[in-house]
C-alpha cells in the first residue's frame, strides 16, 4: 500500500509538475491561435530565447534565479509585442500553409542563432541551493523543486482565472477570442488586444522555458525538440479554449507520466497513439462541444 | 500556400500531356551533370532522390493540397524495407525498389483515414505526431532497424544483372536519374488527367467537389498512397545506392527538410521539386562550410523572404521572367 501510494505521488506530482510547465508553454500559443488562427511554429523559439536569457543573466551577471526569470520573462514578453506588430500582423490574412512556412522560417533563425550565440550542447540551468533540497512523501523523496513549479503553475493559474473572468481586458479577450469581427464591431481595440495577449503568451512561454529547464533541458533544436508537445496541447484543447487547457496540460503530463512509469517499454508511445486517435476522432479539442472548429 | 495559377494555366495544368520541351529541360541537365561532374556522381545521385522525394510531397501538398509535416515517414519506411529485403536476401533491385513503395503506400492507406479527414492545423498535427511515433518506433525497435546504428551490409544484385555497382557512382547516378525521369512523367500524366484535375478541385475547395458529388476522400486516398508509393520510392533509392539505412530517414528534421525543399522550388509545379532541391542541398552545404550553425539562420531567412514576397518559389521567379522575356505575348490566345 505503501508503495502504491509512493508510485501515485510519484506520478502525480512528477506528472503535475510536467503538466503545469507544458500548460505554461503551450497557453500562449491556445491564446493567439484562437485570436488570430495562426499555427506560431515559433511559439517554442520564445520559451528557448527565455531559457537562455535567463541562464546569461544567471551565470554572466550573477542575478539571483528568481530575479533573472522574472526579467527574461518580462523581455520576452516586450520581444513578443515588437515581433506581433512587425511580423505575425503580416500573416493574419494569408493561407494556412504560409503562416506555417514563415514561423517554421523564424524557428529556424532563432535556432541557428542561439546554436551560433551558446553552441550546440545542452546548457544547464544552474538551480540555487533553496531548491535542491528534498523533501519526503510517502517513503520517497522528492526535489523541492518539483512543488516550486506546482506552486508557480497554482499561482499563473489563479491569476489567468481572475484576469479571464473578472476583468474587463479578460472580457475583452473572451469576446475576441469567440467573434474577432463582432469584437471590434463593439469598439474593442482588438488590435491591442491582440498584442497583449501575444506578449503575454510569449512572456508566460519564457517562464515555462526558464523554470522548466530543468524537465526540457535547454538546446538549440528546442524549439523543434517540443513542438510535438506543444502542438499536442493545442490541438486537444481546440482553438482558444484557454480553460480547457489547463485540464489539459495537467491531464496530458500525468498520462505521459504514467505511461513512462508502468510501461516504461512503451515510453513515449502512450501519449502520442492516445493523441492521433483523440484528434481524429475530435478535430476541434477534447471539450469542444460549444463550437465547431 | 495559394497556388499560382498562371494565366494559361498550362504550368500548372498541361492539357496536352507528355511534351517533348519538358523532357529536355529534365534529361538535359541530368546528362550535363553526369559529364561536367564525373567524380561527384554520388553526391548527384543523392540530389536526384531528394529531389524524387520532394516530388512526392508535390502530389500531397501541391496537387491535393493534403499539408503534412511528416512525409518523411513514407520516405523512411521505403528506405527500411528496400534495406530489410535485401538483407533478407531479395537482392534484385528494380522489384526491391517497387516491393518498398508497396510498404509505404500500405502504410498511407492505414494512416490516411486519420490524416484525410481533416484539414489545416490539426492535419499538420497529426501527421507530424505520426512522423514522431515512427521515429521512436525505429530507435525502439533496435533488432529490426539496428536502432541508431542504422542497417549495414545493404548489397544488391546488378541491374538486371548486367551492371555492376561502381565504386564511382555511374550506375547510382544512371539508376536513380532513370527512375525520377519515369516517376515525373507519370506524376505529371497523372496531374493533367481527369482525377489530377478532380484534385486540384478538392485543394481549391473542398466543400464545393463534396457537393458536385465528387468521391472526395476516396481521391484524396488515392493521391495519398501514389504520394507515398513515390516516397517509398526515393527512400527504396537511397537505401539501395548509399547501401546504409540510418534513423535521419524517418526524423521529423527530414521531414521538414523536404518541405522547405518544396517550397524553395514552387509549390504544385512538379518542376518546383527538381529546382528546389538543389538549391536547397547547395544553400545548405555552402553555408555549412561557412559556418556549421549559420545554415539554419539561412534557411529561415530563405524560407520567410519566399513565402511573404516570392510566392511560387524559383520555379515562379523563373516563370515570371520567362514570361516578361516574351513580352506576355500569349496573353491574348489563352
Amino acid at each position: 500500500m505503501e508503495h502504491f501510494f509512493g508510485a501515485l505521488t510519484f506520478v502525480v506530482l512528477y506528472g503535475g509538475t510536467y503538466g503545469v510547465v507544458l500548460f505554461v508553454l503551450s497557453i500562449g500559443l491556445v491564446m493567439t491561435m484562437g485570436l488570430m488562427r495562426v499555427p506560431n511554429i515559433a511559439h517554442g523559439a520564445f520559451a528557448a530565447i527565455g531559457g537562455y536569457m535567463a541562464v546569461t543573466m544567471m551565470v554572466k551577471w550573477g542575478i539571483n534565479y528568481f530575479a533573472a526569470i522574472v526579467l527574461a520573462t518580462l523581455c520576452v514578453s516586450i520581444l513578443g509585442a515588437i515581433a506581433e506588430r512587425t511580423i505575425y500582423v503580416r500573416l493574419y490574412r494569408l493561407p494556412e500553409l504560409d503562416q506555417i512556412l514563415v514561423t517554421l522560417g523564424l524557428c529556424f533563425i532563432v535556432i541557428g542563432s542561439l546554436a551560433l550565440a551558446f553552441g550546440p550542447n545542452v546548457v544547464s540551468i544552474p538551480l540555487p541551493s533553496s531548491l535542491t533540497e528534498q523533501i519526503g512523501l510517502f517513503s520517497r523523496s522528492f526535489p523541492l523543486y518539483r512543488l516550486f513549479i506546482l506552486a508557480v503553475g497554482i499561482v499563473i493559474i489563479a491569476s489567468f482565472w481572475l484576469v479571464f473572468d473578472r476583468t474587463s481586458f479578460g472580457a475583452q479577450l473572451r469576446a475576441s477570442v469567440d467573434n474577432r469581427s463582432m469584437a471590434q464591431a463593439t469598439g474593442i481595440p482588438v488590435n491591442r488586444v491582440v498584442m497583449l495577449a501575444f506578449a503575454i503568451g510569449t512572456g508566460l512561454a519564457a517562464l515555462g522555458g526558464g523554470i522548466g529547464a530543468t524537465l526540457f533541458p535547454l538546446e538549440p533544436l528546442y524549439p523543434l525538440k517540443y513542438l510535438p508537445l506543444i502542438f499536442i496541447i493545442m490541438a486537444l484543447t481546440g482553438f482558444g479554449n484557454i480553460k480547457s487547457s489547463i485540464a489539459v496540460a495537467i491531464l496530458v503530463g500525468i498520462t505521459d507520466t504514467a505511461g513512462r512509469y508502468f510501461l516504461p517499454e512503451l515510453g513515449g508511445f502512450v501519449i502520442y497513439v492516445l493523441v492521433i486517435i483523440v484528434v481524429a476522432l475530435r478535430p476541434a479539442g477534447i471539450f469542444a462541444s460549444r463550437r465547431g472548429a | 500556400m495559394k497556388i499560382v495559377v498562371l494565366s494559361h494555366g498550362s504550368a500548372v495544368v498541361g492539357s496536352r500531356g507528355f511534351r517533348w520541351t519538358d523532357f529536355a529541360l529534365l534529361v538535359i541537365p541530368l546528362v550535363a551533370v553526369y559529364f561536367a561532374f564525373p567524380s561527384y556522381l554520388s553526391l548527384a545521385s543523392y540530389v536526384v532522390i531528394m529531389a524524387m522525394f520532394a516530388l512526392s510531397l508535390d502530389v500531397a501538398l501541391g496537387l491535393a493540397g493534403i499539408v503534412t509535416l511528416g512525409h518523411a515517414v513514407f520516405f523512411g519506411v521505403g528506405a527500411y524495407a528496400a534495406g530489410l529485403l535485401a538483407i533478407a536476401g531479395w537482392q534484385e533491385p528494380i522489384t526491391g525498389v517497387l516491393l518498398a513503395a508497396c510498404c509505404a503506400a500500405a502504410l498511407a492507406l492505414v494512416s490516411g483515414p486519420f490524416v484525410l479527414r481533416l484539414t489545416g492545423l490539426p492535419q499538420v498535427m497529426v501527421t507530424l505526431l505520426i512522423a514522431v511515433l515512427f521515429y521512436e518506433a525505429g530507435n525502439k525497435m533496435g533488432w529490426l532497424t539496428g536502432g541508431d546504428d542504422g542497417l549495414q551490409g545493404i548489397v544488391v544484385d546488378p541491374i538486371f544483372g548486367l551492371f555492376e555497382w561502381s565504386i564511382y557512382g555511374t550506375t547510382k547516378y544512371v539508376y536513380a536519374s532513370t527512375w525520377l525521369v519515369v516517376i515525373f512523367f507519370a506524376v505529371q500524366r497523372m496531374a493533367t488527367s481527369p482525377f489530377g484535375l478532380a484534385l486540384r478541385g478538392i485543394r481549391e475547395n473542398r466543400l464545393r467537389m463534396q457537393l458536385i458529388g465528387s468521391p472526395v476522400m476516396r481521391h484524396l486516398m488515392v493521391s495519398y498512397m501514389v504520394s507515398a508509393f513515390i516516397a517509398g520510392i526515393a527512400g527504396a533509392l537511397l537505401a539501395q545506392t548509399t547501401e546504409f539505412v540510418g534513423l535521419g530517414v524517418l526524423s521529423v528534421e527530414t521531414s521538414i527538410d523536404v518541405v522547405v525543399m518544396l517550397v524553395l522550388g514552387g509549390v504544385g509545379h512538379l518542376f518546383g521539386a527538381l529546382l528546389g532541391t538543389p538549391l536547397y542541398l547547395l544553400v545548405k552545404d555552402l553555408s555549412q562550410q561557412w559556418n556549421p550553425h549559420a545554415w539554419m539562420i539561412v534557411i529561415g531567412c530563405l524560407l520567410v523572404f519566399v513565402t511573404l514576397f516570392a510566392r511560387g518559389g524559383l520555379f515562379g521567379l523563373l516563370h515570371a521572367l520567362h514570361d516578361r522575356l516574351r513580352g506576355r505575348n500569349d496573353e491574348g490566345n489563352s
